[in-house]
């Protein structure tokens, strides 16, 4: 009898959820903005929102704030809505909802940031494109795809294109994955900050100024971040000048860089197609600017680099932009390597044998060449602080878990 | 211009006095699960267009408002008899469910020569039932008798004579409910900016009495009389000093997104009058996801040189996505921007 109850329970709930699930269809009219905002506000949970194909022109901002619900197009590159001349609102739409699902539409030119989600779980980008068509200028906004501080964030085949910081940028975010997608022509491709648990894989990013960039900053709400898994990407040609406005982070990313890490830490990059990139195919760096944040470690720890296939790198630096080329390129005396770690450890183990393991562990990577810096022979003259024995820097790897969405 | 809005005032009381109209707010409106249609179903107002509020209706003034393109902003505060708000030293007060906080923003132009007419443009209710916040806008139509409902936001284009006697045109923005949300999310919750006792710590003028506003919330029995309520320097009063000055300018106009919790909290970037920490007041911070709004600048705020800071130059930019407050804002405040710019400069 109770088990009849249940049964009977469940076929009520999801009765009742079916029969309120509904799709509400929107084309395109005189005033596009107030037919879809009125529709994403008066949305239900599990109610669907339809564009059909078509140029929508929007003046303000769009935003959901209602759980369990979808905007969809008709296809990636079928749904336009453009923001050309935009009015008000600092993004093309903001996520403030739990459980909702974004697809098949492209978000052109917003005057800010093309999508962000902020503080939701559970939000997934799928076929998604953002771009700013005008090609690569430090006007376009900041962020194509900008979830931040948000929980099991799915990004799958979705496209940014011309974001003036990061195309796909994770930021203080926790369980991530973004895959299939490609990033082009932004200052970063796919940025992943101040996360934890992310897994980056079978994207392509190339054109961008620096290809995937993983990175910890002081200051935030949420830091330390770590558990990334780069692995299966392509990550090739990011040759494009950086057009980052100045004073952002990204505007220190050289012209050419593959995949950039900084003060994260349990980073596996592995299985990559990384190539192409003038610069360096991959940087480990530390966080250089002054920091009032006690709390903050600018050091990476346990980057582990294996079985990936470069290509040729270093071929043309960008001197000119940040110091990390410049660097590099002194210290190689114009011989650069695929992989650089700058060196840099907390003076409290200078002199401990034990860092550079716990800093950065190489696996297999074909014919692979390495170099990194001596802090105690960098401080004393007369000794070349260079090191580059790939060997010396070759341990076990200890695969990371893999990134399990959970979902409600 | 305040010495005019208090005469309007009492212009409007002793209309109402004249018309002995008998009403009251209808409760069960004021908590019915949907909002009505229309916002005289509510009761709050004896004349609507005059904007005089009902028996247990009180205007209030806040010591420092949020700017929002030089609208004129009508307070009201609506809480049913016998209940009380709790007092909290640092938040607004805990209001009772029932309760509603009424704004009407409006362009009065109310200057003798005025050669605009006074325009109502909306009424925003904070309305406390089941222990939350719910928020909604009504925006008030052309022959000015009446407001409905609004969920998408709304755009009025308009003209209003500003203090100097010029007239500007203002692509005014009602809020749709979500962006109402972007302001007055806490944490989960929606909640009033305004109303702190120590932004209501001034007097007002009533009827045919000036007194004290928390007073005369404790003389209605809403709020507890016993406690010494600390004070919000006015950010207007060049006696005051200018760090306080700055601070309570930047408390009420960013301080609400821009504090843990806020909608803003992802920047690092604290202006709640109570945050002491420099680099998350600005001071020498580097933006995080500024974009192109930094305009190539290093530094949120940096000492002595407001020209190379990126808070005066996101307060004074009109371009969506650089400006400062996000939405809210067509125009810019010059004043605000010239007291944080003097701020800035002395540090």
């Amino acid at each position: 009898m109770k088990y009849l109850k249940q049964v009977s329970l469940c076929f009520f709930l999801l009765n009742s959820s079916l029969l309120s699930a509904d799709i509400i269809e929107i084309s395109p009219s005189a005033d596009p903005y107030s037919e879809i905002q009125e529709a994403l506000i008066l949305a239900s949970i599990g109610d669907t929102i339809k564009l059909s194909d078509g140029y929508y022109e929007l003046e303000d901002s769009l935003s959901i704030d209602v759980d369990g619900i979808s905007l969809i197009g008709s296809s990636i590159n079928g749904t336009i809505l453009s923001f050309i001349n935009q009015q008000s609102g600092a993004q093309g739409l903001l996520v403030t909802s739990n459980d909702v699902t974004l697809k098949k539409f492209t978000i052109q030119n917003a005057k800010g940031d093309a999508i962000k989600a902020k503080g939701v779980d559970n939000i997934k980008f799928i076929n998604v494109k953002t771009e700013w068509t005008g090609g690569p200028s430090s006007l376009n906004g900041a962020y194509g795809l900008y979830p931040v501080e948000s929980t099991n964030v799915l990004i799958d085949g979705c496209v940014a294109i011309g974001a003036s910081d990061a195309g796909i940028y994770v930021g203080q975010s926790k369980n991530i994955i973004v895959k299939n997608s490609t990033a082009e022509f932004n200052v970063a491709g796919i940025e992943i900050e101040n996360s934890y648990y992310a897994d980056v894989y079978n994207n392509t990013a190339t054109n961008n100024t620096g290809g995937i960039l993983v990175f910890d900053l002081p200051s935030l709400p949420q830091q330390g971040g770590h558990h990334v898994r780069v692995f299966d990407n392509n990550v090739v040609n990011n040759n494009t000048d950086n057009f980052a406005p100045e004073g952002n982070i990204v505007g220190e990313v050289p012209r050419g860089t593959g995949v950039l890490v900084q003060a994260n830490s349990d980073v596996e990059i592995f299985n990559n197609n990384i190539g192409g990139n003038e610069t360096i195919n991959i940087a480990v760096v530390t966080y250089s600017y002054e920091t009032d944040d006690e709390q903050y470690n600018p050091h990476p720890s346990r980057i582990q680099i294996h079985n990936n296939k470069f290509g040729i790198s270093g071929h043309n630096p960008d001197l000119e932009t940040g110091e990390l080329a410049k660097i590099l390129y002194e210290l190689s005396e114009g011989d650069m390597p695929d992989i650089f770690w700058d060196g840099v450890v907390p003076i409290s183990k200078i002199l401990s044998s034990k860092v550079k393991k716990e800093t950065i562990i190489l696996g297999n990577n074909g014919d692979a060449t390495f170099l990194s810096i001596s802090p105690i022979k960098y401080m004393l003259p007369f000794l070349n602080p260079v090191i580059r024995d790939y060997d010396w820097f070759v341990g076990d790897i200890s695969p990371l878990e893999r990134v399990v969405l959970s979902e409600n | 211009m305040k010495i005019n809005k208090e005469l309007f005032f009492c212009f409007l009381c002793l209309l109402s006095v004249q018309s002995q109209i008998i009403a009251s707010v209808d409760d069960s409106v004021v908590l019915a699960s949907k909002m009505p249609k229309k916002l005289s179903d509510f009761g709050f107002f004896s004349n609507m267009q005059l904007q005089v509020p009902q028996e247990g209706v009180l205007p209030y003034d806040l010591i420092n408002p949020l700017f929002t393109d030089y609208a004129d902003k009508l307070r009201f505060v609506y809480i049913p008899e016998g209940k009380s708000a709790k007092y909290h030293e640092d938040l607004v007060f805990d209001f009772p469910d029932g309760s509603a906080l009424i704004k009407t923003f409006a362009y009065l132009n109310d200057a003798a020569d005025s050669e605009l007419e006074k325009q109502l443009l909306e009424t925003r209710l904070l309305i406390k039932k089941g222990g939350a916040w719910r928020n909604i806008s009504y925006v008030w139509n052309k022959e000015q008798s009446e407001a409905f409902l609004n969920i998408a936001g709304k755009t009025i284009n308009t003209s209003f004579v500003a203090e100097s006697g010029d007239i500007k045109k203002v692509r005014y923005r009602v809020p749709n409910i979500n962006q109402c949300k972007e302001c007055h999310q806490s944490g989960n919750e929606i909640k009033p900016i305004g109303p702190k006792a120590r932004n209501l710590n001034q007097n007002y003028k009533y009827e045919n009495i000036s007194m004290n506003q928390l007073d005369r919330w404790s003389d209605e029995g809403w709020i507890d009389s016993e406690i010494n309520y600390k004070t919000m320097p006015d950010w207007s009063n060049a006696s005051i000093d200018l760090d306080s000055r700055a601070r309570a300018y930047l408390d009420i106009n960013c301080g609400h997104c821009h504090i843990p919790g806020g909608s803003a909290d992802t920047t690092g970037l604290y202006l709640n009058f109570t945050e002491e920490r420099r680099e998350h007041i600005g001071i020498y911070k580097k933006p995080v996801a500024a974009g192109r709004a930094s305009n190539n600048f290093k530094f949120s705020i940096k000492p002595g040189a407001p020209e190379e800071s990126i808070m005066p130059f996101r307060m004074q930019s009109r371009d969506p996505g650089i400006m400062m407050p996000e939405s809210g804002r067509f125009l810019n405040h010059d004043e605000g921007v010239a007291l944080i710019n003097k701020w800035i400069k002395s540090m």
